[in-house]
């Protein structure tokens, strides 16, 4: 075991070369470019024995990753936002192969307007896909997921491809202190890849495209898929108590942090979430009874694990770095839909988006959250759902906006049609 | 926890810088973050950096808001609203610029009370910029007070292994002597409060109001927008075309520029667009006569300036 400075990135690619990943589809994409060319740079220094193949696009890349999964060897690859949706047709694809392999995301913001700041609706675009998804916090839950990540997914109950999500810039460009496992004791926990599980045999050729009319074996297949991701949650557990065992480090389905006695709870998922723990430690320092409680499994989403966790608070302040349009955040609803009907469930839950394109959310700002969610306690009221946004911000817009009016102005006058705005 | 920035562009280091502080920190026994921030990645263009350094585990992430130290190392920067280099400044932040210019003349510039510190500019020997990073975190080591010179050394090697020896060396040379140059200022730096959540000021929140797309869509609708911004500002050499030397091809340099800020007149003469023209040495490399010289932008305006004034 050495402790180390490593970058998210690095820290994805030390995953992979410790599971002994054997092979690698690639294609590039900011802010995730950095996993592929470590793992190429030890392939070709012969630190590491596997195969880095570049594809022509994620779609293939994913498609490429599926086909050698079935085949039984360990695969591993990464991608990120744009990149992520462009391979969506084949991550639908390959999670009904039931193909277990591993892939990172490095969430970015998507189009449009462009960016390359972090926010999870590239990730929750995948949401329903069929691939399990673990949501990491800092560098060292990266590594040490991508370790789980592979147990899971090869997990003879499971067998479903996994994705290890990790905020981009804010993990995958960020140095932090990680301590990495010797290699026998990574893959004495990661263990072989089990042939029988797949049942691959070279000249024996199978067929994954398999077509289905009529409705009824259809459903059989994606129910099936759908209670094999469920299976996920028990296997989870146990690996996590497992891993907790061999390197001492605690990686539950959700992090409980200060929740215990807690009155009020944040929810909030990813690497924002250590600004909530900073928030909650300040927060009691003022005496205040708050915790945080944050989902490193998004799917299998773990219902259970929340309905015992929030049993008795009285509210709940649920921060969503996504946004479901004409919908709202997609955390809450998912937790409204795992509390409901509860008895003991906290009757308050109040909705905050925040974090969009990496948009920092202050100290002050979650201070703010557990003001309101304490007022909507005393009142009964739950408030409508807050865009996290102060009057600041939207004057600066308004100066990009002004700059926009007037050039179409200049644009309506040189074109004959006169000024619109009035 | 300590929280430090350096600004300076594309190119110069600070990621390098950075994280060599950030080593030095780690082996001198604390937790560490250290993160570089950037857009289109492009050399020249204004970056930053930032470490934070505590005792404790580290749950505080991304952009630093009240720096304890601030380092610049290039003093053209502070001016440029986009670099951000005062942003976040109270009156317990230390100033660390690279400028020929005395600390009391940025003081009465930047109208503030801060501690300021400044380290020469090296423009004599060009081969000395390259050292600009390692010269920051040499005495950006020395202000915080809290790294050996021992430690910094380590430090450097771990981080510029890969560039061979003789590199590392000059490096550590640099470093070191920035290191000492800072020696009676050591531990300058201090710590800035943690926010309470007893006593804090509000955000100012607001309910965005609904706009229609006319309004709301991200949409520009002026034609030829990217002329408007001047990426000549990230240039630290400039090509000059030496006109006798020119044998007016009319092609090679403007076909190789990669930002089309060559453009060639009737008489087969180039003209080099400097609002646009960042800095990249391509033309240079490219000219078959070798008519364009590659001169410090900074000679290059002071020469302007006289050129104007007489």
């Amino acid at each position: 075991m050495k402790r180390m400075l490593l970058t998210g990135n690095g820290a994805a690619a030390w995953g992979a070369r410790l599971a002994g990943t054997d092979y690698i589809p690639a294609f590039p994409i900011t802010p995730q470019t950095e996993i592929i060319e470590t793992l190429a740079n030890w392939i070709d220094t012969e630190a590491m024995d596997a195969r880095l193949v570049t594809l022509e696009s994620e779609h293939s890349m994913i498609t490429a990753a599926g086909a050698a999964a079935a085949t039984g060897v360990r695969v591993f690859s990464a991608t990120s936002s744009q990149g992520l949706l462009y391979g969506m047709e084949m991550l639908y694809t390959v999670a009904g192969w039931r193909a277990p392999f591993v892939l990172i995301n490095v969430s970015r913001g998507l189009s449009a307007p462009i960016t390359l700041e972090p926010d999870h609706n590239d990730i929750m675009a995948a949401r329903d896909s069929g691939f399990l998804q673990i949501h990491c916090a800092t560098c060292q839950e990266v590594l040490d997921s991508t370790l789980l990540a592979f147990r899971l997914a090869e997990d003879e109950r499971v067998r479903l491809p996994v994705i290890v999500n990790m905020d981009g810039f804010y993990l995958s460009f960020t140095r932090e202190p990680v301590e990495l496992p010797d290699t026998e004791s990574a893959q004495a926990f990661v263990g072989d890849y089990d042939p029988e599980n797949i049942r691959f045999r070279g000249s024996a050729p199978l067929s994954e495209a398999v077509a289905v009319l009529g409705g009824a074996p259809y459903s059989y297949f994606r129910y099936e898929t759908h209670m094999a991701a469920q299976n996920g949650l028990a296997v989870y557990d146990e690996l996590a108590d497992e891993f907790a065992e061999r390197f001492g480090r605690r990686h539950d389905a959700i992090e409980a942090y200060r929740a215990d006695d807690a009155e009020l709870v944040f929810v909030m998922m990813g690497s924002f979430a250590t600004k909530a723990r900073e928030a909650v430690d300040r927060l009691r320092d003022a005496g205040q009874a708050v915790g945080l409680l944050r989902p490193r499994l998004l799917r299998p989403f773990p219902a259970a694990h929340f309905r015992r966790l929030l049993a008795g608070k009285q509210g709940i302040a649920v921060i969503d770095q996504n946004l479901s349009m004409g919908m709202g955040g997609v955390l809450q609803s998912e937790l409204a839909s795992a509390l409901y009907g509860q008895a003991d469930a906290p009757p308050i839950l109040v909705s905050f988006i925040a974090g969009l394109g990496g948009r920092d959310i202050s100290s002050e700002e979650f201070f703010e959250m557990i003001v309101v969610t304490r007022k909507a306690v005393q009142d009964g009221q739950v408030p409508p759902p807050r865009l996290v946004y102060t009057a600041t911000e939207l004057r600066e817009l308004r100066k990009l906006q002004a700059v926009a009016q007037v050039e179409r102005d200049e644009l309506n006058i040189s074109t004959g049609k006169g000024g619109e705005h009035d | 926890m300590y929280r430090i920035r350096f600004h300076g562009r594309g190119g110069q280091g600070m990621k390098t810088a950075s994280r060599i502080l950030g080593t030095a920190f780690f082996l001198q026994g604390y937790e560490v973050q250290d993160a570089p921030r950037y857009g289109a990645e492009r050399r020249g263009a204004p970056i930053f950096a930032y470490v934070r350094a505590s005792n404790k585990p580290i749950n505080e992430r991304g952009i630093i808001r009240c720096p304890d130290l601030v380092i610049v190392a290039d003093d053209s920067l502070v001016p440029v609203p986009a670099a951000g280099v005062l942003n976040g400044l109270d009156a317990h932040t230390v100033l660390l610029i690279n400028s020929d210019e005395p600390a009391e003349v940025w003081r009465h510039r930047l109208n503030i009370d801060n501690t300021i510190f400044t380290l020469p500019v090296e423009t004599e020997d060009r081969e000395e910029l390259r050292f600009i990073g390692a010269t920051c975190s040499g005495a950006a080591a020395r202000l915080l007070g809290v790294i050996s010179r021992e430690v910094l050394t380590q430090a450097i090697e771990q981080e510029l292994a890969a560039l061979g020896k003789k590199v590392v060396e000059k490096n550590i040379e640099k470093a070191l002597s920035a290191f000492d140059e800072m020696e009676p200022h050591a531990g300058s730096v201090i710590t800035g409060p943690t926010i309470s959540a007893s006593d804090y000021d509000s955000p100012d929140w607001i309910d965005l109001p609904f706009e229609d797309a006319r309004i709301s869509a991200p949409a520009i609708h002026a034609a030829a927008t990217s002329m408007e911004v001047r990426t000549g500002l990230w240039r630290t050499l400039r090509p000059v075309i030496d006109y006798q030397l020119c044998k007016h091809c009319w092609w090679v340099c403007s076909t190789f520029c990669p930002d089309g800020a060559i453009d060639v007149d009737d008489e087969g003469r180039p003209h080099i667009d400097y609002d646009h023209c960042k800095g990249c040495m391509v033309c240079v490399a490219q000219c078959p006569p070798h008519a364009i010289a590659a001169v410090p932008e900074q000679e290059a305006q002071a020469q302007e300036q006289a050129g104007a004034e007489t």
